[in-house]
């Protein structure tokens, strides 16, 4: 190994075998410039999608541009609304990654407090909160984001509100999720609290809560950057899925597994685009974020190089 | 052995418990039961009395002791939307969900075990590392965008194989069956490859890890040492071994395949369960969603407990630890 000495700190580390690593650097582009096009929706989709005024009926179901009866303001065609297909996707990137990120800060933030917790204070708490996660966790995900999502429409009645739907939406994928990151926070707190700095903070009077977030935290890092970067990729297939499934996202804000349900339907007349769009555009943005997690994974567990 | 047996049994109890908590705080307090029950002209009179003869104004320590006699004894009570009884509904849908399942879970081990293994033991070779390029892919790729794609290419594009429905069915008393008609399996096809696709490579990925695991022991590089020919070190030696855990995948395959077939069946409109479940989330039929919990449940905590028995039959070492 003749970069040993270069490698002191785990960031040259990262960086040194990220360098080495073509896969997870096409996968970084990728994922950047899906990312940027997202949240720029904004400012270079063609139009707004959101905007009743901005589309025409007469201009629905037109094909891509690059196909014979193609209109050229409309690169990717258009839906059975008229609406521009290429802003579509870029508004409903946008939509799918807020809500990923959103609810996986959430279940992060969740998951690894009661992990911290668990793991430093151990006892009751402890021995309570990993039988509940170990049942949760024999459930899969989808099915106790669905279970959330139906409560919730049990809970607020009637017409649901757009901002209240997407809330719920968040709250019910971020509390399928919460079970990783808690273990995995417990596991290595179960680590870190013998070592001899927690100790030394211990006999130092320290109070357990600043032990336990200044002392344990930054420790335990690693391993749960690698869950985040892993379960992001689940969180937005979770939102992709519940919203193809027609109980996600409002439908006057479409998400990409909202465009693809709407594509589904024009599938057998032929209107392919509708569906194949959306669904490509889906499928490599999970790809990229889920060969950053594995590179993330592989890097910053030692065992596995 | 016995005392293992006896604490699984128990925990498994309480979580039983503990669900059926869970589906009855639902059932009672998510929504008036009796203002779904009733029309608009019912006066407040009737509904009261209604509420006094349905034991709402018991405690409710007595109610939750009726709601779970009612679901040991089988009485799960009307749906809001169809006034159906809940049973004679889950029970119409059960078999499509089953031979779905089984279908896909046959084709998941099938596929995903010899190509664990292939890959395990060619580590390094082209055709591996083009499956495990491939598997990336199946990880990441929805369910729901599978089944779109199958349905586009074999349905729409070379029309060969139906897309929805479940095709002709045979009835064996209650169970309709479609495993008996050549058109019920050509219907069954595109929605079972749909649902084993991700358990394909789930079964592949940890057969391939199990496998590696093995591979890397004393006793295996002692039968390479002795000079044993690689063939019979790796399938006699090494396979034994990487069996065991493919009890825990079934059970696992199993969670996932009950889990996704919700979609599958949304995509194909196949007429299981968890097109029902999926319809009782839109429609919020409380009494079907909380019925499906428990039965979900109970699957789930049976199949858990036969993986962990079946292990300690098998391992020794779980029995003395446990």
């Amino acid at each position: 190994m003749l970069s040993r000495l270069k490698r002191a700190t785990v960031e040259n580390e990262l960086l040194y075998l990220f360098l080495r690593k073509p896969l997870a650097q096409l996968a970084l582009f990728v994922a950047t410039m899906l990312i940027a096009g997202a949240f720029l929706a904004n400012w270079i989709a063609p139009t707004n999608p959101y905007d009743l005024t901005s589309f025409d009926l007469l201009d629905s179901l037109i094909p891509p541009a690059w196909t014979e009866t193609g209109d050229a303001r409309f690169i990717l065609g258009t839906d059975d609304q008229g609406r521009d297909l290429l802003s579509a996707i870029l508004y409903g990137a946008r939509l799918s990654l807020l809500v990923g990120l959103t609810s996986i800060a959430f279940a992060s933030v969740l998951g690894v407090s009661v992990g911290i917790t668990a793991g430093y204070l151990g006892g009751r708490f402890d021995a309570i909160v990993m039988r509940i996660a170990d049942i949760q966790l024999s459930l899969p995900a989808i099915l106790t984001a669905l279970l959330i999502d139906g409560v919730a429409r049990g809970l607020f009645p009637g017409a649901m509100h757009d901002e209240l739907m997407i809330v719920v939406l968040t709250v019910a994928i971020g509390l399928s999720l919460w079970v990783n990151f808690a273990r995995t926070a417990r596991a290595s707190t179960f680590v870190e609290k013998n070592k001899e700095y927690v100790q030394a903070a211990e006999i130092m009077g320290q109070h357990p809560l600043r032990i336990m977030l200044v002392q344990i935290l930054p420790n335990i890092l690693g391993p749960i950057m690698v869950i985040l970067a892993i379960d992001l990729a689940v969180a937005i297939l979770l939102e992709a899925t519940l919203s193809f499934l027609g109980v996600g996202v409002p439908a006057n804000q479409p998400s990409l597994g909202t465009l693809i349900r709407i594509g589904t339907e024009y599938l057998f007349s032929g209107e392919w685009w509708i569906v194949i769009f959306p669904s490509l555009t889906l499928i490599v943005l999970i790809v990229s974020v889920n060969i950053l997690g594995d590179f993330l994974r592989d890097a910053l567990n030692p065992r596995l190089r | 052995m016995i005392s293992y047996v006896a604490r699984r049994l128990l925990q498994s109890v309480f979580v039983m418990l503990a669900v059926s908590l869970i589906a009855f705080t639902l059932f009672r307090f998510v929504g008036d039961p009796i203002a779904q029950m009733v029309g608009q002209e019912t006066s407040l009179e009737d509904q009261a009395r209604l509420r006094s003869e349905m034991g709402l104004n018991d405690p409710l320590i007595t109610q939750y002791g009726r709601f779970v006699k009612n679901l040991a004894t089988g009485e799960f009570g009307f749906s809001y939307r169809t006034r159906q009884p809940i049973g004679e509904m889950i029970l119409s849908r059960l078999p499509a969900t089953l031979e779905l399942g089984f279908v896909s879970l046959l084709i998941s081990l099938l596929l995903g075990i010899p190509a664990g293994i292939y890959t395990a033991l060619n580590k390094d070779g082209f055709i591996s590392n083009s499956i495990l390029v491939a598997t990336l892919v199946g990880v990441s790729v929805p369910t729901f965008v599978i089944g779109i794609f199958l349905i586009y290419l074999f349905g729409v594009t070379l029309g060969w194989l139906p897309t929805f429905g479940r095709g002709e069915v045979v009835e064996i008393g209650w169970w309709k069956t479609n495993l008996l008609t050549l058109d019920g399996w050509r219907s069954l096809i595109l929605p079972a490859l749909t649902l084993g696709v991700y358990q394909v490579t789930l079964t592949m990925r940890l057969i391939r890890s199990e496998m590696l695991e093995v591979l890397r022991t004393d006793y295996i590089k002692f039968a390479v040492a002795r000079g044993i020919d690689y063939r019979t070190v790796h399938y006699r030696h090494a396979l034994k071994n990487t069996m065991v855990p493919v009890i825990t995948i079934i059970g696992l395959q199993f969670g996932g395949i009950i889990a996704f077939s919700i979609v599958t069946e949304s995509v194909f409109q196949w007429p299981g369960m968890g097109l029902l479940f999926l319809d009782s989330i839109r429609y919020v039929d409380i009494p079907v969603m909380s019925v499906y919990l428990v039965l979900i449940a109970l699957i789930f905590v049976v199949i858990n407990l036969m993986v962990d028995l079946l292990y300690a039959v098998i391992d020794p070492r779980v029995r003395l630890k446990g």
